[in-house]
């Protein structure tokens, strides 16, 4: 039987596996939010939310429009400082974090800042970091959210607002960042990329049904590595479909986009 | 005469400075300096209770340096926001920890030109401002990049009374690279951290949910930085929901968040964080914050807006009622406590 399925709701599905019952993990709105709820009510109860306003393990009633809102903080186990939930990160506590930026490289560096002009005067300027660079410098596996598009994978980020694999190879940790830290997935419309051991390079690891690697290649602005064996990724299920569209986003504010 | 032994000690007790981030400092990181000011602010616990109107007159001055408590939008001064609007302040300088619908608001007028960038521009789920960001790409306001974590860490410092912070974030970015910060090896691992310097603002405004007449505060849900912040501010201006007597905080200390000795004015302005989200009070007006999105994309049409909802308003209620008034507040409520989701 083949079921129907957007692009937002099959990326929201195929991320939302990577996260395991019992762990942790830190996250802000939208996509990311969504790929968390659903896993908390499907297979992951005890997956701890953690948002950096000061929630800590709330049972997410509907999606929080901010990451510091009444829902943000629903039925939490306890609700504390900024400072708190970053300290918490930097101790090496929280296994995930989920981000997105106006820009990624082949790397897994990210740009939230700004686009064209100069830093003084940005032809687009966007918000900056927020907590993007705490949670990409600190959680032991980051993992980006975004669509597939050559705008937006782009050979060299204009401004490295969070850190990926840097330069490749072992640039990350000579910069000082916590080993065993770094970029770990990515997960678009059309396929999922994890980052060669060696050089650190994004590669295609999995093909979303419908796509192939030509179209993943051809939406991309630098060469994609390939893994040995390329899998095709599992279509959302019935049961993902159902808690996504029922329980995750009713109003359709994310799939719907 | 050294001898070799000493110079070598010398040598290895050099803190190694390995790169400077080229942002400018708005503030003095100096702990003596904010030492010689608290030590002259008045410890009296006097009623300090007075309008808002009167409060942005008196401790809120062209130039100064502000930061805003809450988390964008959410416990937010917006009230406060208004008022200074009104009031025509300029030259501001100003922390963008996570300040989305203040940041649009003080955007609209100009109020700043240097800015300690966290998070700004944005409003989350909700998008980009329009408004904010015209005037972040005019080239008029001075950005210092930061992150969120750096700007807790910066108001932990001050509220510690130590120039800086250690921290192992900012480390390989262009974050660092237009920050105040500086990377140094760590004298006991040789680890490479980022010092965060420690920021004193003019001033703060914190939106909370109690006080009382002189001061003392009490928060409800998550405090992001708040704690530290009323610590590290020299003047410290609270907005809350309602006033209490001594007594109710005597009653239970624990309770307290911010001691009146922090605080210099005390404003009670009932629903001062519309349309923001006050938690265990009221949800976000996302109607009326989309009609100022939507205001924005013509400066035009924006400047009317501006004009009906904040200019021409004597006070916050003013801009209340013209937004939808009482029913519109019991509306906000009953989605706050989730009540419209109760089984008839």
């Amino acid at each position: 039987m083949t079921t129907n399925y957007n692009p937002m709701e099959l990326m929201i599905c195929v991320a939302s596996r990577e996260l395991e019952d019992g762990s942790t993990l830190a996250v802000g709105t939208g996509a990311p939010c969504a790929a968390a709820m659903l896993a908390q009510k499907l297979n992951s109860p005890n997956l701890a939310i953690m948002f950096e306003a000061g929630s800590v393990s709330p049972q997410l009633p509907e999606m929080p429009i901010s990451v510091g809102d009444s829902r943000a903080s629903y039925k939490a186990i306890m609700v504390s400082t900024m400072g708190a939930i970053m300290e918490t990160c930097s101790r090496g506590y929280v296994d995930y974090t989920f981000l997105g930026g106006a820009q990624i490289d082949k790397y897994g560096n990210l740009n939230s800042t700004y686009i064209g002009g100069t830093h003084a005067k940005p032809k687009v300027r966007f918000p900056g970091s927020g907590g993007a660079n705490d949670f990409g410098s600190f959680c032991w596996k980051m993992m980006v959210l975004t669509v597939q598009d050559a705008r937006r994978f782009v050979e060299k980020c204009e401004f490295i607002t969070t850190p990926g694999w840097l330069q490749g190879g072992n640039s990350r940790y000579e910069a000082g960042l916590p080993e065993g830290t770094g970029p770990y997935k990515v997960f678009t419309n059309m396929a999922v990329m994890d980052f060669e051991p060696e050089s650190k390079r994004m590669r295609i690891i999995s093909i979303n049904p419908g796509y192939s690697v030509k179209d993943v290649q051809h939406n991309c602005g630098f060469e994609l590595l390939r893994a040995p064996k390329i899998t095709e990724t599992q279509p959302p299920t019935e049961i993902e479909l159902k808690i996504l569209r029922e329980e995750v986003d009713p109003h359709r504010y994310v799939i719907g986009r | 005469m050294k001898t070799q032994t000493m110079i070598e000690e010398e040598e290895n007790m050099t803190m190694n400075i390995i790169r400077k981030g080229k942002g400018e400092l708005f503030t003095d990181p100096d702990p003596d300096h904010a030492r010689a000011f608290f030590q002259k602010k008045s410890r009296k616990m006097i009623n300090k209770s007075m309008t808002l109107t009167k409060a942005i007159e008196t401790f809120v001055h062209d130039g100064d340096y502000l930061a805003m408590g809450g988390f964008g939008g959410n416990r937010s001064p917006i009230a406060a926001c208004h008022e200074i609007l009104r009031q025509g302040r300029k030259n501001m300088g100003l922390a963008g920890h996570t300040t989305t619908h203040e940041f649009e608001i003080l955007s609209a007028g100009e109020v700043f030109d240097r800015v300690d960038a966290a998070y700004i521009v944005g409003l989350e789920a909700r998008g980009l401002s329009p408004c904010a960001r015209r005037y972040m790409q005019t080239g008029k306001v001075k950005v210092t990049e930061w992150t969120n974590y750096c700007i807790s860490a910066r108001l932990r410092a001050a509220a510690m009374g130590v120039p800086f912070v250690p921290t192992r974030n900012l480390l390989g970015t262009d974050t660092f690279e237009y920050s105040g910060s500086i990377i140094i090896e760590c004298p006991y691992t040789g680890k490479k951290l980022a010092l965060q310097p420690a920021l004193y603002p003019d001033v703060a405004i914190i939106h909370v949910h109690e006080s009382d007449v002189y001061g003392n505060c009490r928060i409800r849900g998550i405090l992001k930085s708040d704690n530290d912040l009323a610590r590290a501010a020299k003047r410290t201006i609270i907005t809350c929901e309602r006033l209490i007597s001594n007594e109710e905080i005597r009653r239970d200390p624990s309770e307290t968040t911010i001691p009146y000795f922090l605080v210099d004015a005390v404003c009670e302005v009932p629903y001062g964080n519309y349309p923001g989200n006050m938690v265990y009070e009221y949800f976000s007006d996302e109607e009326h914050l989309r009609e100022w999105l939507k205001a924005e994309e013509d400066p035009e049409v924006f400047k009317e807006f501006l004009k009906r909802n904040i200019y021409d308003c004597k006070n916050h209620h003013e801009y209340i009622n013209k937004n939808g008034g009482m029913e519109k507040l019991l509306k906000l409520r009953t989605i706050e406590h989730l009540l419209h989701k109760e089984a008839d």
